[in-house]
């Protein structure tokens, strides 16, 4: 299954205004990984994330979903493919209910209503949220917002799952829950966020992003290891990883 | 009244909604006709456009502008206090079509949320405050004054001038409107002379307001679409109709508004049909028309000397009121006992 | 200001309202927005001096309001608020119309007394009315009836969309808010404050629609809404249109004040 594979070739992107956002950036993910993608803010994390389903298209270099390159022509498949979900579910949840929004993309896919309302039980279940489908987004917790944003991509059945920042603002406890139910998936994974010890917890790869270049792509707990590279980039340890509190140990890695 | 919210010493649009208690059927009808008739014709031509970029930001804008609405401030030197309305501004920002539906999605949303205004009056509503600014203010004064190469000044001009002519048509439309439907006593003269010089200053605080929004987005360097002169021959055909209907209104509301069911009257009088000459002014031949085209029981309390039997009429009328009234209290009772025990 | 979020926690209120289950909300929303359509067109069609044939149709947003639970406190206060404007336009008549039209014993009562009265009353009635369709039926189910009853696809959208996000915007105007009332001293908002913070809130809802925009492109948005039909029309709903429509019709046609009235002073 060589088309679960999402690669950048020198990838360059400027913005409208000149802003340099990615500089020559290049990797290959393969089939069924779960890469992290790290960097301060600003660093070009959700433009990088952009050019996955072809909501940016890159100034040079080019991108590859399974082999095929993501132009134009492509962009209708590679849509259907690579399933994103947005930094802020507010943007991902247009819907006047969360039903609807989850209905939205298969409906576009054209398929018959049966079979759109069972991908929408199907997905909302997955993301333990069938009992939000009926409610309007504004009445949901950060969490249960969260739950049905992912939702509504996963309803697409996509193969690659593109996610930015999808810890962000939720309490210890949704945390816990979305990582737990993210660690379920068997798709290949690209998480882009400042959550290291979430991480830690999902993606064996991490790629470190600074100023637009790729300082680092390796292994997770190498990359975390390396206190001179972390400092650079301007991240810090994962709490797991910093030496213990209370007993002055290290917890072993 | 310091209503705060709605209708303090000075507010924009809010004040301006034509409200159902002030329409007769007829006026309500014809205006929701047209409204509907305008809105149709420019969800058609946003339809078609490619990708449907605009339809989000038609969404955002008029959350926008439906928010804003809410946020009072001060105006200085009166002691009271505006807001925006938004019209002429969705109109630059969107251009007329996508501006229509902006402010009529506002206008159902409010009507159907905050009862302002009403469903019937819906359709006045949606002309006076939709229409009449995207279609009749921006293409006519705001975009000739402000086309091509025209300075910071003149475009200046151009907004303050097409959002005072906006609000000025909005509330021409609410008196004619209100006059034709008859429901209040109100002279046309009376109504219009209160009406416009109080919406020539909400239109000097709408200008003031667009154009420093306007002049905020261009410091923050959003590009913001350039007026171009093109506007088609149906588009043309359609403000020139729209301008018509309230020139006409305008015209038939200064007969009519001596007259109770106004358009009524008019209509009779503007048609030549003349029986009704007589009867028309006093409410006892109204109210004996009416009732021997409509009742089941014609002329019921009308028999016998006139004197005696209005006041007869009168005190039954009371308690028949009266009666009515704990009817309906004991029939909503009932119905709550009975859902009490289901 | 305060006012803000004082309206909005009311939107939400309202939809909360409207997302209840009771025998009212579960017909089909076309029924009920047909039905009061069909009431606010009745009651309008009363002339200026009409007030005792209005009083029965008092019926419906009672009946209604129970059967659907509106709380009493909250329909009174939505009606307290839309009633200024009218009672001050209301206020004129009495000037204006002093032709003497009605005497009830010792008492005078001019047009203008009725109209005022009139306009009133019907205020309350189609105020009562709207508040009652939304609170059992849902801004959702409000505008799905108006898509299948014809209004255009993308206008709908466009409300769904309005609908959505004034709870996001307002969110952020708020916010925008509290953060100046605690720098202002208790000074009001003045108007050259409005530009920069409306300007702010502008355009952060500029971005927002793009962001949206893309969000929908992703999950293969071509311009064309597609929705999915649940609701059908049954015999119920068909019951509750035709025997409001009828009610309404019989109200109007009959004055039932004045004929008990009549009937119980024997004066008919
Ligand atoms: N729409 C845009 N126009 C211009 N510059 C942008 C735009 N979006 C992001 N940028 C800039 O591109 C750089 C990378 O931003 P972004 O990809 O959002 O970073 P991250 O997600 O890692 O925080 C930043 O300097 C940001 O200011
Ligand atoms: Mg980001």
């Amino acid at each position: 299954m060589s088309h679960h594979i999402v690669e950048a070739i020198e990838l360059c992107h400027r913005y409208g205004d000149g802003t340099q956002a990615l500089t020559e950036v290049t990797f290959r993910i393969h089939h069924g990984e779960s890469v992290a993608l790290v960097g301060a803010n600003g660093a070009g994390k959700s433009t990088l994330l952009q050019h996955f389903n072809g909501v940016l298209l890159p100034t040079s270099g080019a991108v590859r979903i399974g082999e095929v390159p993501l132009v134009k022509e492509t962009l209708r498949d590679i849509r259907r493919t690579v399933g994103m979900v947005f930094q802020d579910p507010d943007d991902q949840l247009f819907s006047p209910t969360i039903g609807q929004d989850v209905a939205f993309g298969p409906l576009n896919l054209g398929l018959p209503p049966a079979d759109v309302e069972a991908r929408v039980r199907a997905a909302l279940d997955r993301m333990e949220a069938l009992s939000l489908k009926d409610k309007p987004a504004y009445r949901l917790s950060a969490g249960e917002k969260r739950r049905a944003a992912i939702a509504t991509v996963l309803s697409m059945t996509p193969d690659i799952l593109v996610l930015d920042e999808p810890t962000s603002g939720l309490d210890p406890r949704a945390r816990r829950q979305l990582i737990g139910l993210l660690r379920a998936f068997h798709h290949t994974k690209i998480i882009a966020t400042h959550d290291l010890d979430m991480v830690l917890d999902l993606c064996p790869r991490t790629l470190v992003l600074h100023e637009g270049r790729v300082k680092a792509d390796g292994a997770t707990r190498e990359i975390f290891a390396d206190e001179a590279l972390l400092a650079a980039c301007h991240l810090e340890k994962p709490l797991t990883m910093q030496g213990c509190l209370m007993c002055g140990e290290k917890r072993g890695i | 009244m310091d209503q705060a919210d709605d209708c303090g010493p000075n507010v924009g649009g809010l004040c301006m909604h034509m409200a159902d208690a002030l329409l007769s059927p007829a006026v309500g009808g014809i205006m929701w006709a047209a409204s509907a008739a305008a809105v149709a014709r420019s969800s058609r031509k946003i339809q078609q456009e490619l990708d449907g970029n605009r339809i989000p930001l038609m969404g955002m804008l008029a959350a926008f502008v439906f928010t804003a609405q809410m946020i009072n401030f001060s105006i200085p030197g009166t002691g009271s206090s505006g807001h925006l309305g938004g019209g002429l501004l969705l109109a630059i920002l969107l251009g007329p079509d996508a501006a229509l539906l902006a402010t009529a999605s506002v206008l159902v949303i409010q009507a159907l949320f905050f009862a302002d205004g009403g469903l019937l009056a819906l359709g006045c509503n949606i002309f006076n405050l939709g229409f009449l600014p995207a279609f009749v203010a921006y293409p006519l004064v705001f975009r000739p004054l402000a086309t091509g190469k025209a300075g910071q000044l003149p475009r200046a001009l151009a907004v303050l001038l097409g959002a005072v002519v906006g609000l000025q048509l909005g509330a021409f439309g609410v008196v004619v409107e209100t006059v034709l439907s008859g429901r209040t006593a109100l002279t046309f003269r009376a109504f219009l002379l209160a009406m416009q010089p109080i919406h020539l200053a909400i239109g000097l605080v709408e200008g003031v307001v667009t154009l420093s929004l306007l002049a905020f987005l261009q410091k923050a360097r959003l590009e913001l679409p350039r007026p171009t002169e093109q506007a088609d021959t149906a588009g043309r055909a359609t403000v020139a109709l729209g301008l018509l209907t309230l020139l006409l209104g305008g015209w038939v509301a200064w007969y009519a508004s001596k007259h109770p069911d106004g358009l009524e009257w008019a209509i009779q009088r503007v048609t030549g049909q003349s029986e009704l000459q007589g009867t028309a002014s006093g409410w006892h031949g109204r109210l004996a028309r009416v009732q021997a085209t409509t009742a089941v029981l014609p002329d019921y309390q009308f028999k016998g000397s006139q004197e005696g039997s209005r006041a007869v009429t009168s005190l039954s009328g009371v308690m028949g009121g009266a009666m009515t009234l704990v009817l309906v209290a004991g029939a909503g009772w009932i119905l709550h006992l009975r859902k009490r025990r289901a | 200001m305060v006012n803000l979020g004082d309206r909005f926690r009311d939107l939400g209120r309202m939809d909360a309202l409207g997302s209840q289950e009771s025998t009212l909300h579960r017909l089909d929303p076309r029924a009920k927005v047909l039905v009061t359509a069909a009431f606010a067109l009745v009651v309008s069609s009363f002339g200026r001096y009409e007030v005792s044939g209005l009083l029965p149709f008092a019926l419906f947003p009672v009946s209604l309001a129970i059967l659907g639970e509106v709380p009493w406190g909250y329909l009174l206060k939505r009606i307290g608020l839309a009633l200024p404007f009218m009672l001050v336009l209301g206020a004129l008549n009495p000037v204006l119309d002093r032709e003497v039209l009605l005497h009830v014993g010792p008492l005078a009562i001019t047009g203008g007394w009725l109209s005022s009265f009139s306009m009133v009353l019907k205020l309350v009635l189609t105020v009562a009315s709207a508040v009652v369709l939304v609170a059992t039926t849902g801004v959702d189910g409000v505008c799905q009836a108006l898509e299948r009853l014809g209004l255009p696809q993308v206008f709908v959208v466009q409300i769904g969309f309005l609908h959505r996000y004034t709870f996001v915007l307002a969110e952020e105007a708020v916010r925008m808010l509290r953060a100046r009332e605690l720098r202002s001293n208790g000074h009001g908002l003045t108007h050259r404050e409005f530009g920069p913070l409306a300007g702010h809130l502008l355009l952060r809802t500029w971005d927002r629609a793009q962001r949206i925009h893309q969000a929908m492109l992703a999950r293969g948005f071509d311009g064309n809404f597609h929705m999915l039909r649940r609701s059908s029309f049954g015999p119920r709903d068909l019951l509750f249109l035709f025997a409001w429509c009828a009610i309404f019709l019989l109200l109007r046609i009959v004055n039932f004040p004045m004929l008990m009235g009549s009937l119980v002073s024997g004066g008919g």
